[in-house]
This record gives structure tokens, C-alpha cells and sequence, in this order.
């Protein structure tokens, strides 16, 4: 059953080292994002730094949902989600499998490069620390969530736009609690409180997540 | 032992068909003929759990498919319209990755050997992309070989293929029957050399 679960992630994980252009269009767009606010707001770093947290979770939070579409769509169109949906394991967890994989692949390397990207802001020491701490722990919760969201609109004319309306509202508690915690260690309070939350969610995503997308998958397939 | 109860479908707004059964048992073939559109895609769906029937319901050995779940599924080899084949994997790649995610444990031999007697010898490890229809056909069929399930769903499993590959599924098919296994099918072809009695169900009356 465990190795049912790592051949998922190894194969999409092989998929993605293959298809090299969709790892990097996540990145690429994560980046430039970023990138074009000092352009608009101004080079000053007084009035960079208080964005920096909110700028950086809003683009990972895009750059995340930019790949959503294709977590379960390629499968169902070459028909490999039908025969993971008749094979004797549980369900819950191959999906699991393919929202970790989501992860490594759109996640991981966001995390990565949030540090480069927060000195752009005059984001040093602590705060960038747990910048890229809440990013580590809430960038799994956004593939979670949006495993749910891609599993409910698989299949659907105009699926791209349907997932963001569904699957933003539903990021709303990870962006208030990942920038947050800057936000705190940067006023002195420390972070320690909205980190806990945000594992809070996490946890909780990685529950519901695979099992709500797992009753939509099964029911997008009919 | 196959069987169905008072079988319904009805996809959309439209009775595809109702009142289906049928039963099938060790070393026995079944093939689903009927008009396009009569629902013999649909029926094979229901059948492998993943459609639900409108009413009416499969039995696998006296109980509901359904209520097994997993332990039905183990019995189950399906293909599909499509093949299942990742298309920047190779045919040996996709063969491992299918049975890991199904829980069956397949050495590179094995897979080789597979694809081999499907005629893609020397091809194993090229990206399914640079294969034929045909050929890809041929990738997916080799699962069944691998899979060892005694109950086979196939959905027009010569669609694509050459007549050397067909002899060669029908072949196959044989050796399942033979071996005690059932197989619920749709094609056109005339299965008369495979078993001694074919089983037919004709939607669409």
C-alpha cells in the first residue's frame, strides 16, 4: 500500500524531470511576479519592506494555481486516471501521492527561491527566515486545496477560471496567517503563534484534502 | 463468477438500456455487440466500477462488486478507450508504474518479456510519444499479460491492430480462457477460433 503511494510521486516526478517547461513556467512566473512590484510601487525600501510578505504569498499563491489544471487533467485525457481509480489501493492515497508530487514539483522550488527574492524587498535575518519557514509550511496546503478544486472542475468547459473562484476563497486563512507571521516577527511579537496555525492547516489539508478530491474525482469520472 | 442483476444506464437524461443480465463463469468470453451509442462503453464502465448503474447491480462470486471495493478491483484488469500510457514515459516505464500504483510487483524482465510478446521488442524504451497507435494498443494490452487477473474487461481491444497482433491478442485471450479466466469484450471480430462457445450480449433491442 506504502509503495502504491511512492510510485505516484515517483512517476510524477519523472514526468515532471521530462517535461521540463512546466516546472519552470511556475518559477519563471513566481519570479517575475515578484519582481514587477518594486517596478510599479517604487525602489524605496521603507515602503518595500511592509509589502514584502504580502507580495511574495499572493505570487506563490498564483504561481501555485497556474498548475493546478494539469495535476489530474493530462491523466484523465490518456485515460491513466481511470485505471488509478479501479486500482486496489485506496484511492485517498494515490491522490495523496499526486498532491505531495504537486508539491515537490510547483512548491519546493518556490521555497527555494523566496529568500533571493525577499532581499529584492530588504527582507533580512528573522523575517526572511520565517518567511520562508510559513512558505514551507503553507505551500503544501495550497496543493491540498487545490487538489480539490482541479478534481471538481476535471473534465469541465472553462475549468481554468472555475478553479480559481473556488480554490481562492479557500487560500484566504493560509495567505492571512504566512504573511502574518512576518508581519509579527517584523513588529516584534514573534511568530511562533501564526506558524502554529498555519501547521494547524496543513494538517488538517492533508486530512480532507486527498478525501474531498478523491469523492470529486470518482464522481467527474462518471 | 460475473453476473448482473436488472442492469440499467442512463447517462444524461437518456435510458441508454435496462434489464441486463447476465453471468458469466470460469474460461468463459462474453462479447458486447450493439449499434454506436448503444451503450457497450457504458456497460464495461458499470461493470469495472466506474460508472454507477442506474439500477440493478454487478456480483462478483454471489456478492455486490461495489461493496468489495478493493478486493473486486483485484480481480480486474481493465482497458479502456484510452490506453492509460504516459506518453514521455517508455512502454517498460509505463508497465512498472502501472503495476507499483496497482500493487503488483513487476522487474524490468518481466515488463520486457511482456512487451515482447506484444511484438515491441527493441522499442521498450522509447517514449510511448514515438509509437504507432497501434503499438501503443500493444503497450496496453501487454499490462494484461503482467496483470494476472482473472476477470479481463476489454473495451474494442483490436481497434488499431495489425492482423499479426491480432492473432496474437486472440492468442492470449485463449490461454486466459483456458486457464480458467473470464473476459467481458466489444469488437467486431469473429471470435469463433478463441472458445468453443461465445457468449453474446446485443444491446440495444
Amino acid at each position: 500500500m506504502r509503495s502504491a503511494l511512492g510510485w505516484i510521486i515517483r512517476r510524477d516526478l519523472l514526468l515532471a524531470l521530462r517535461q521540463r517547461t512546466d516546472v519552470m513556467t511556475t518559477v519563471v512566473f513566481f519570479v517575475i511576479v515578484v519582481s514587477l512590484f518594486p517596478l510599479g510601487v517604487g525602489p524605496e525600501m521603507e515602503k518595500l519592506r511592509p509589502l514584502a510578505a504580502g507580495v511574495l504569498w499572493v505570487a506563490a499563491l498564483l504561481a501555485s494555481m497556474l498548475s493546478l489544471g494539469r495535476l489530474f487533467a493530462a491523466d484523465y485525457a490518456d485515460g491513466s486516471l481511470e485505471q488509478m481509480l479501479i486500482a486496489p489501493q485506496p484511492l485517498v492515497l494515490l491522490v495523496l501521492g499526486k498532491i505531495v508530487a504537486h508539491w515537490l514539483v510547483s512548491g519546493v522550488p518556490l521555497v527555494l527561491i523566496a529568500p533571493v527574492l525577499g532581499i529584492q524587498y530588504d527582507l533580512t535575518g528573522a523575517p526572511l527566515l520565517v518567511m520562508t519557514l510559513s512558505l514551507l509550511i503553507g505551500t503544501p496546503v495550497l496543493s491540498a486545496i487545490g487538489a480539490v478544486g482541479a478534481a471538481l472542475t476535471l473534465g469541465l468547459r472553462g475549468g481554468g477560471v472555475l478553479i480559481a473562484l473556488l480554490v481562492l476563497p479557500l487560500y484566504v486563512p493560509v495567505i492571512i496567517f504566512g504573511a502574518g507571521a512576518v508581519e509579527a516577527t517584523q513588529s516584534g511579537i514573534g511568530p511562533e503563534g501564526h506558524l502554529s496555525l498555519l501547521a494547524a492547516f496543513l494538517m488538517l489539508s492533508l486530512v480532507v484534502g486527498p478525501l474531498a478530491a478523491a469523492t470529486a474525482l470518482r464522481i467527474s469520472v462518471e | 463468477m460475473l453476473s448482473s442483476e436488472n442492469l440499467a444506464c442512463v447517462r444524461g437524461e437518456r435510458l441508454i438500456f435496462s434489464g441486463i443480465e447476465f453471468a458469466l463463469g470460469a474460461g468463459e468470453v462474453l462479447v458486447v455487440t450493439g449499434a454506436n451509442g448503444s451503450g457497450k462503453t457504458s456497460l464495461l464502465r458499470i461493470v469495472c466500477g466506474l460508472l454507477e448503474a442506474a439500477a440493478g447491480e454487478i456480483r462478483w462470486n454471489g456478492s455486490s462488486a461495489r461493496a468489495l471495493g478493493d478486493d473486486f478491483f483485484a480481480e480486474l484488469a481493465y482497458l479502456g478507450h484510452h490506453n492509460g500510457l504516459k506518453d514521455d514515459l517508455s512502454a517498460t516505464e509505463n508497465m512498472q508504474v502501472w503495476a507499483g500504483v496497482s500493487g503488483i510487483t513487476v522487474d524490468r524482465a518481466a515488463a520486457r518479456q511482456a512487451l515482447a510478446r506484444m511484438g515491441l521488442a527493441g522499442r521498450e524504451d522509447l517514449p510511448v510519444r514515438w509509437l504507432s497507435q497501434g503499438q501503443k494498443r500493444r503497450a496496453a494490452i501487454a499490462r494484461l499479460l503482467v496483470a494476472e487477473r482473472p476477470l479481463w474487461v476489454l473495451d474494442e481491444p483490436f481497434a488499431g491492430l495489425d492482423r499479426a497482433s491480432t492473432v496474437t491478442v486472440e492468442a492470449l485471450l485463449q490461454e486466459h480462457l483456458a486457464e480458467g479466466g473470464m473476459a467481458i469484450l466489444t469488437t467486431h471480430q469473429d471470435l469463433g477460433a478463441v472458445a468453443a462457445s461465445v457468449r453474446r450480449l446485443e444491446l440495444g433491442h
